[in-house]
């Protein structure tokens, strides 16, 4: 690559914290990573690792305790002022994880996929805004008189559209989707899956895509972030983490992934993680690129076995 | 085989809009036995959730059945008129886990109390044992540090460990019959996979029968026993989980299969359903799925196909299956998925 690479999205060292003094829990510890400008970037950890977290905390719902945010060079974490908050507000978008609790139940659908058009104070005229509206229900595959109905009147993946529906229609450069399809069927799985590539293909957007889904994400990611009780493990580009998965927090979510054969699904062998498997009491972890490109978290014995294992 | 323990016949439910009809479930046959576990796998608005919504009387007010019953022990579940009715039955006989983790769960009370809860209303527990017996099932669902999180609000809960709360509630009530809706979608791989270990283990311990509602056909081949395909309010084929990974007979089943991700080339577009699924507010002509079929013949335009037999186990509602049809292939990619499995592990 000729020209060097300037992140979209940088993350720096970032800690959340919730609750006060006795109660505090650290929900991320110290989790750094960069996004390219085009890329599609992966989060993928188990359940409560903190995924959802980073992501609330890029679009400054939680507050950073400590790290900082940069999107385009410039700082958007901490203290900021009213323009780049409204800029952060409409250039970076995030497709919601639970599609029943984040629709308002008794707004119809036309407000709800409009709604941060309102707030941006932006001087639409009715059937302008109504067009928008129109094309952003297409672009999720549902129909433009699906606008009148609410919320509760759709399936569960039907709902999850709307919310896709809703980021769209912001025109953002980065979206944030958090499980944007873990409630969908396959079929329309794909669609979407699709859509969101043919959308960063048309408008250059970035995305960072949290899942649980190795599959899905070996589909869609171009590298992979792995993520484990708010610490990163693993990060390398999507084939490196697939041909050569090193921490063996990274192997069980591999083995984890469902096969659609039942006779090796029934009889396959999980592997399971567990913590202990680390001797980390004398020779503590340090974050290492064990080949280009590949980075894991690993004390001075275990990347000495990983680096055996690439050959 | 064992007894059926809850047998649906014909089937029907409708829901009223504004003044019109809109038809989720169009006669649906369905025999479930006692011990067995049953996955039901469709599109998103097959009417999964309302099938199954139906055996415990949660239809959304504007709901109803028209047409067949319900038969759980000898009682028709179709009748049922009253709210009492439906509490002998409710909870303690078919339990369900939603789908939308955050709406069974109550904002405002501690998930400890919500599990104390149904210990009391359907085993009679009280007091400490009740709050001694929801920790134990907090840490069975893998909750950890469960004594801690049992005094925590759901808020202070993500996505996933909400999801074990729900199984952990439904858990508590001891039920005959688990349904499960879309248990493990917003659950990371490695704790789905506990998931559906810890369910299999209730449902060998309790002797539960278990309804699982999902659209994840790779969830499917790790716990179920047999699968029906459902699609516009209808089951289109039926048959042993082997029998439908590996001789699957209906189109849409075919469809099913080739758009799963697990079989996806990276940098080519993932295989979708072209079309959209039929208009249920509209009366639907023939076999549903026919306008987005490649295979259709002239006569699924026309005439509903009745069932055809593949085996004792296996059967399908598709004019394909009829001795005068020409013979049709499914598509090269899910044609060998035994040899998919063995390549991957
Ligand atoms: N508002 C809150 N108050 C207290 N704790 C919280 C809050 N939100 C999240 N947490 C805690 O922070 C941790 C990370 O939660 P988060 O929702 O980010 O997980 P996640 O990786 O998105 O999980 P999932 O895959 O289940 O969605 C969890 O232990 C959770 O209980
Ligand atoms: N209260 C309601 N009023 C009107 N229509 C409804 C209502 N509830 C459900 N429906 C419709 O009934 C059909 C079946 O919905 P259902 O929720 O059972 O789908 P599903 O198969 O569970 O889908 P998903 O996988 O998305 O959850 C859909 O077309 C839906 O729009
Ligand atoms: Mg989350
Ligand atoms: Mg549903």
């Amino acid at each position: 690559m000729s020209m060097e690479r300037i992140p979209l999205l940088q993350v720096k060292d970032l800690v959340v914290t919730f609750g006060a003094r006795r109660d505090r829990f650290t929900a991320v510890k110290g989790v750094s990573f960069d996004v390219h400008r085009g890329e599609t970037f992966g989060l993928v950890g188990e359940s409560g690792s903190g995924k959802t977290t980073i992501g609330r905390t890029i679009i400054r719902v939680n507050p950073a305790a400590g790290g900082e945010i940069l999107y385009n060079g410039e700082r958007i974490s901490g203290k900021i002022s009213r323009e780049r908050d409204r800029a952060v507000t409409r250039k970076i978008q995030m497709i919601f994880q639970d599609p029943m609790a984040s629709l308002n139940e008794r707004a119809k659908v036309d407000y709800i996929v409009s709604e941060g058009l309102y707030n941006l104070g932006l001087s639409l005229t009715e059937e302008q805004r109504r067009q928008r509206v129109a094309r952003a229900l297409s672009d999720v595959g549902l129909l433009p008189e699906f606008a009148g109905r609410f919320p509760h009147e759709f399936s569960g993946g039907q709902r999850q559209r709307i919310g896709i529906a809703r980021a769209l229609i912001m025109e953002p450069e980065f979206i944030i989707a958090d499980e944007p399809i873990s409630a969908l069927d396959v079929s329309i799985r794909a669609q979407v899956l699709n859509l969101l590539a043919d959308l960063q293909r048309k408008r250059g957007l970035t995305y960072l895509f949290i899942s649980h889904d190795l599959s899905v994400m070996r589909f869609i990611c171009d590298r992979i972030a792995v993520i484990h009780l708010g610490r990163i493990v693993e990060l390398a580009e999507t084939e490196k983490l697939f041909a050569h998965p090193l921490h063996p927090y990274t192997r069980a979510l591999l083995s984890a992934i469902p096969l659609p054969d039942p006779a090796a699904e029934k009889s396959k062998v999980l592997e399971v993680y567990d913590p202990a498997c680390h001797h980390y009491e004398k020779d503590a972890p340090v974050w290492t690129e064990a080949e280009p490109g590949h980075f894991v978290l690993a004390n001075g014995e275990e990347l000495d076995a990983y680096r055996r294992m690439l050959g | 085989m064992n007894e059926a323990i809850l047998s649906v016949r014909d089937l029907e439910v409708e829901f009223t809009l504004r003044g019109r009809t809109l038809h989720a479930i169009r006669g649906i046959n369905l025999d479930v036995y006692e011990g067995e576990s049953l996955a039901i796998v469709g599109e998103s608005g097959s009417g999964k959730s309302v099938f199954c919504k139906t055996f415990m009387g949660l239809l959304d007010s504007n709901g109803t059945i028209t047409h067949g019953q319900i038969l759980y022990k000898g009682t028709d579940l179709a009748a049922f008129r009253t709210e009492k009715e439906w509490l002998s039955v409710r909870g303690r006989e078919i339990a369900m886990v939603m789908q939308d983790p955050m709406t069974s769960l109550n904002p405002l009370k501690t998930v400890g109390a919500q599990i104390c809860e149904a210990l009391t209303l359907h085993q009679g527990m009280q007091g400490d044992a009740a709050k001694q017996k929801a920790i134990e099932i907090l840490g069975d669902v893998g909750i950890t540090e469960a004594a801690r999180r049992f005094g925590q609000y759901p808020h202070e809960f993500s996505g996933g460990m909400r999801q074990r709360v729900v199984i952990a509630i439904a858990v508590a009530c001891n039920p005959r019959i688990l349904i499960c809706d879309e248990p493990t979608t917003a659950l990371d791989v490695t704790i789905q996979a506990q998931i559906l270990t810890l369910l299999r283990a209730l449902k060998e311990k309790y002797k539960l029968t278990t309804l699982y509602i999902t659209h994840d056909l790779g969830v499917v081949a790790n716990v179920a026993d047999r699968i029906a395909v459902m699609y516009a309010g209808d089951i289109v084929e039926l048959g042993t989980c082997e029998e439908v990974f590996y001789e699957p007979k209906h189109p849409y089943t075919w469809a099913l299969l080739s758009s799963l991700p697990q079989l996806g080339v990276k940098g080519e577009s993932l295989y979708s359903i072209p079309g959209t699924p039929p208009n249920l507010f509209s009366e639907v002509r023939g076999d549903a799925f026919a306008p987005r079929n490649p295979y259709a013949l002239k006569i699924d335009f026309v005439e509903r196909p009745p069932y055809f037999e593949v085996s004792p186990t296996h059967k399908a509602r598709t004019w394909l299956l009829d001795p005068r049809a020409p013979k049709v292939e499914p598509p090269e990619n899910i044609r060998n998925l035994r040899a998919v499995g063995e390549e991957r592990t």
